[in-house]
């Protein structure tokens, strides 16, 4: 694999530091394809960023103490609030909902729903590769086979209350351990991943790529019309 | 469905990668980083480096390793050997390993585990347990690669650790490590059939039908295999080929770059 860059403007992302430890290797992949990494431990540095990622692995109530800490719960609830492009990868995902029911900590509540404990699972922690169905077509599956693999290491996952009024589900992709979860959410600039780009390979890289692609064009699908605003594939997404 | 997984490890010492028997005789075997992006390459689903550097200072070489890994490989890496502490946990992990094997350490202190399951999660703490059969038909955990034994039964010692925090095992025979006769697959059943969290099978990898016995037989999640990788007697295509063949789900290996 080469190193590759986009063409025009980097887009730049705000990774939130709060102690979870899959941040250098999120960090590495955001900017092996391409993306402007700031590392943020607090409010003021997030600055002009054009997308904010929330990493992490483990529990909810360490981590919401942790952001809590360092002032940086109010900044991540309005810079959902005001539809500006987040990312939520594993635990990242999860504090996107109401609550968790695995120590009771209240969460950032952008999605309407709950994490809980994956049902039926033959082994937890669930940790390894596993495929990701896709619900509905998004640009950021663009290019990855539809039966590709993905990382995961986590014992809960979210579980979103569909609203009955929206246009489409929030739930955009389910996997399959024992029972089945809900593995990725979109709604607009808002997405959650329940497993690891940065650990999943070329797959991966990939996937990071088109969601790089999408923080700079701003081509997020609305709802309606399902993936009519995908761009057209990224010199960046093509090359990984 | 989930992916039974294939794992080479690499034994690490003052940086390099080292082959020869497990700690003496050892052969500079080249660049850790780069062995794992070729493994990566080849379709491994995980990377584990055990560190077996004698003298301290191959600690600092060792993050510099795992640093150099993370920002190439973009696969899960576990980082096994010479972890005793909390802060020398969040050492690794800050570096960009994914998950730390505790082994002697945890053996001699289990409130170890336990701590570092409360400060990273129980998916980043992996006990691995040497075992060796004892004349009882049973198992006895060792340290010191083999050279000491605990006294302790190695099941009841697999329950405990995963009361404890443990959040995966890897479950080495020292009866079998470097035999390439095949996994203890009693063994791996003993284990697998009392814990919830996934086993890691090592020990005794000789072809690829081992690694399909490992997970029918044994009941790992997992298996682990160092020397039949590195010197390319099997590649780790070959060996998901026959899982595939005997019904396992296996990760595709990713085709190559043009």
């Amino acid at each position: 694999m080469l190193p590759v860059r986009p063409t025009g403007a980097a887009a730049r992302i705000a990774v939130v530091d709060y102690g979870a430890s899959n941040l250098v290797s999120i960090d590495q992949a955001l900017t092996r394809v391409g993306a402007v990494v700031t590392v943020v431990r607090e409010p003021d540095a997030i600055g002009d960023a054009d997308a904010m990622l929330v990493p992490g692995v483990g529990a909810a109530g360490p981590a919401m103490e942790r952001l809590a800490r360092r002032g940086l719960v109010d900044p991540i609830r309005d810079w959902i609030a005001a539809d500006r492009p987040f990312l939520g990868i594993c635990l990242g995902m999860q504090l996107l909902f109401d609550g968790s029911d695995e120590d009771g900590t209240t969460t950032l509540g952008a999605i309407p729903g709950r994490t809980i404990r994956l049902a039926d699972a033959p082994t937890l922690p669930h940790i390894g590769w596993n495929q990701v169905e896709r619900l509905r077509p998004h640009p950021l599956f663009e290019g990855i086979a539809p039966d590709a693999d993905f990382y995961f290491v986590h014992s809960y996952a979210g579980a979103p209350t569909e609203d009955a009024g929206a246009t489409e589900p929030i739930a955009l992709a389910r996997t399959t351990h024992g029972g089945s979860f809900v593995s990725a959410v979109a709604r607009g600039p808002l997405i959650g991943l329940q497993f690891h780009p940065e650990r999943s390979g070329r797959d991966g890289l990939r996937l990071l790529a088109n969601y790089v692609e999408l923080v700079r064009s701003g081509a997020w699908p609305s709802g309606e019309g399902a993936a009519a605003g995908a761009p057209p594939a990224a010199d960046a997404a093509a090359a990984v | 469905m989930l992916r039974r997984r294939v794992i080479p490890c690499l034994d690490v010492a003052n940086g390099r990668v080292v082959k020869g028997t497990r700690f003496v005789d050892l052969v500079d075997e080249g660049d850790p980083p780069e062995l794992a992006e070729r493994y990566a390459a080849e379709g491994a689903d995980e990377i584990v480096y055990l560190d077996i550097s004698a003298a301290p200072e191959g600690r600092g070489t060792l993050l510099d390793i795992v640093e150099r890994t993370a920002r190439r490989a973009f696969l899960p890496l576990t980082v096994g050997g010479g972890v005793r502490s909390v802060d020398d946990m969040r050492d690794v992990l800050r570096a960009g390993a994914d998950k730390v094997a505790l082994n002697t350490a945890a053996v001699g202190d289990p409130t170890l585990l336990a701590a570092c399951a409360r400060r990273f999660g129980r998916q980043a703490v992996v006990v691995a347990i040497d075992a060796r059969r004892n004349p009882a038909g049973r198992w006895d955990v060792v340290v010191r690669g083999g050279r000491e034994s605990t006294g302790l039964d190695a099941v009841a010692w697999a329950e405990r650790a995963v009361e404890l925090g443990a959040g995966e095992l890897l479950v080495t025979s020292i009866d079998r490590d470097g035999t390439r006769s095949g996994f203890d697959t009693d063994l791996l059943r003993a284990i697998a059939d009392r814990v919830g969290v996934p086993v890691i099978a090592s020990g005794g990898a000789g072809g690829p039908d081992d690694f399909v016995r490992a997970v029918v037989d044994g009941g790992a999640d997992a298996v682990l295999a160092a020397s039949i990788f590195h010197r390319r007697i099997h590649s780790i295509a070959a060996v998901k080929e026959a899982m595939a063949a005997a019904g396992l789900p296996v990760r595709r290996v990713p085709e190559a770059v043009a």
